[in-house]
């Protein structure tokens, strides 16, 4: 909410004001203010230098005679650390990375957005309460405890009833991404199915629709850029997640072939190795190079959903 | 005449189906939002099952001994403190700060809409990009080395807009009037925010500095490459272990490196260690919510 400035008021009255304040308050507020402008712009400060600072450990590969960017995105063959033929593709990190998100939602969008219309259209006020501090629970909880689930509890059960060979794979971390994500989902979610007019919902009753008409015909269909913000933002969670897809998802560098596979993510990756790699060497390198792939990723998919739901505040 | 009215009001089949469809979406619905809070009942239910036998206060306070084997947690639990204190003391005032701005002094401008842009594009930036940049801009380019200091501005940078989302929700819910009766009587605008508009959303702010401690005590990947190690040799229950460029422990890490990273670590440890962390991160965030209902019951306007 943007304050308008407060009315000077004209004339004597006000002169006789400005003097009887003393100097040192009148320095004390234009430093207080120039710091508060600071650090008002301090974000775009940091998310700048991320990206340069990220990107300067990255540009020297990329300048390097022996690295080529068409075979870091379009291959699958990740061998850093090989001494004869070093290589640096990430595609099936990508495709990695892709798949355990697009298995999380499609666990996490029909629950969450059926949770949000449960939680914003069905439920008596207490229940509604209720039901959103658990949800806030369930956002709290840390990635690495997530991620400790996986491999203990989810792991066993998949073997248990799927006969898979082994428990960390597709499945697993996108069972434990869906449960991430779901909180993000259904709060937008929840947002979205708010800010639609509470006259289109009187308009449906009045023609003697039920509630389950109401959300179909007339809900869903003006909710429906609020809702694919919510989803967009759960995919950003999914794609940037690291802890829990490097405990829950194994750690095969391919291309899965079924939902059963062990696959490595993209953020994975780099958790896994960037201890390993000395600082300064090529893989090091490769490795930022990854970090700004992500983060270009994710700018992106943040920025359509930034886009999505300025366009629905205009209306 | 009294007949038609009847039949106006009669049940006919389509009638009927659309309330059956009606009880049916409601019971779905229903499920689906029960599907998220079952499975974690249960899973929270079996984790402090599988961890009982270590549970107890001497295992937070105890050290880990034989090679993190057996023992307790106290380096790591000690670690996480550290860490979420000093990032807590550079990103709290910076957050607030932040906020005051945007809800205070910031016009609609194009400037403030990417300044907004940048909140929310760094709220989304990957914790293992964080990572990179702290180990990038802090490790290296500062010179902190590996360092709790490191992995502190690490932290501070990526829960800044945390704060800075709660603390200005909590300054747009002071009424604008509020603000109006201030600068009426000659106040400037500092003078308003400093007798006016601070007093009365400190509460919501507060709300989310504590948020914002739950969050970094979770973290794992920003602090695995700028301060965080395996092992830290600590006395039993020595509160001040840890110098600002010393390496530390912290319980994320540790639960991370005990599950995966160890072999043969006491079966009971790993699921403790996680039930310390989640009960720690949910404490937190059940007092911020404790606050936060109390503070809209207390409301006055």
């Amino acid at each position: 909410m943007p304050a308008p400035a407060p009315q000077k008021p004209a004339g004597l009255s006000f002169a006789v004001r400005e003097a009887t304040r003393p100097l040192w308050a009148v320095f004390g507020e234009r430093t207080l203010t120039v710091l508060i402008y600071l650090c008002g712009i301090s974000a775009i400060i940091f998310v700048l230098s991320i990206f340069i600072f990220v990107f300067k450990e990255a540009a020297p590969i990329l300048l390097s005679s022996k690295f080529k960017l068409s075979q870091f995105l379009f291959s699958t063959e990740w061998y850093p650390t090989s001494e004869v033929n070093v290589r640096y593709g990430v595609l099936a990190m990508i495709v990695g990375t892709f798949t355990v998100t697009g298995v999380a939602m499609v666990i996490a969008v029909p629950f969450g957005i059926g949770a949000a219309i449960y939680i914003s259209e069905f439920c008596g006020p207490k229940v509604k309460e209720t039901l959103k501090i658990v949800i806030e629970l369930l956002a709290a909880i840390p990635s690495v405890v997530w991620g400790f689930i996986g491999l203990t509890v989810m792991s066993r059960l998949i073997v248990q009833y799927t006969g898979a060979p082994v428990g960390v794979n597709i499945l697993n971390g996108g069972i434990i991404l869906a449960l991430m994500s779901v909180p993000i989902i259904v709060s937008i979610g929840e947002d979205a199915l708010k800010a639609v007019p509470d006259s289109y919902r009187e308009a449906g009753i009045a023609l003697g629709a039920t509630k389950w008409q109401l959300i179909w015909r007339v809900l869903l269909p003006a909710a429906k850029n609020g809702l694919l913000a919510a989803v967009l933002l759960g995919v950003g969670r999914g794609v940037g997640e690291t802890m829990a897809v490097l405990m829950a998802t194994g750690h095969a560098v391919h291309i899965p072939n079924s939902i059963l596979d062990s696959v490595r993510t993209l953020t994975a990756n780099i958790a896994a190795e960037l201890g390993e790699a000395p600082a300064g060497s090529d893989h090091y390198r490769v490795l930022f190079l990854t970090g700004v792939l992500l983060f270009t990723l994710t700018f992106l998919v943040n920025l359509a959903a930034d886009v999505v739901i300025r366009g629905i505040k205009k209306k | 005449m009294s007949a038609d009215a009847n039949k106006m009001f009669t049940e006919t089949p389509l009638v009927r189906r659309k309330y059956r469809q009606e009880a049916i979406a409601k019971w779905v619905f229903c499920a689906m939002s029960a599907a998220m809070i079952v499975p974690l009942l249960l899973i929270l239910s079996y984790l402090i099952q599988r961890a009982w036998p270590s549970l107890s206060l001497s295992f937070i306070i105890d050290i880990p001994v034989r090679g993190m084997k057996e023992g307790g947690i106290w380096p790591a639990f000690i670690g996480t403190v550290y860490l979420v204190f000093i990032s807590l003391a550079v990103s709290a005032p910076i957050g607030i700060l932040a906020a005051i701005y945007l809800n205070e002094y910031a016009k609609d401008n194009w400037f403030n809409r990417i300044i907004n842009l940048a909140v929310i594009n760094l709220a989304g930036v990957p914790s293992i990009v964080h990572a990179l940049f702290g180990l990038g801009a802090f490790v290296y380019a500062a010179r902190f080395g590996y360092s709790i200091l490191s992995a502190s501005l690490t932290l501070a940078i990526m829960t800044l807009p945390v704060i800075i989302a709660s603390t200005r929700e909590s300054l747009a819910s002071v009424p604008r009037s509020f603000r109006e009766a201030c600068w009426n009587v000659g106040a400037t605008r500092w003078q308003t925010i400093k007798a006016v508009v601070l007093p009365n959303s400190i509460s919501g702010i507060l709300t989310g500095v504590i948020l914002q401690v739950s969050r970094a005590a979770g973290e794992t990947a920003p602090i695995m490459f700028t301060g965080a190690v395996f092992f830290k040799a600590v006395q039993k229950g020595d509160l001040f272990p840890y110098h600002l460029n010393d390496q530390c422990m912290a319980l994320s890490m540790h639960l991370y490196t005990i599950s995966t990273q160890v072999p043969g670590v006491k079966e009971s440890i790993p699921f403790a260690t996680a039930v310390v962390l989640l009960g720690l991160v949910l404490a937190v965030n059940a007092a911020a919510i404790a606050l936060r209902v109390w503070l809209r019951n207390r409301k006055k306007w």
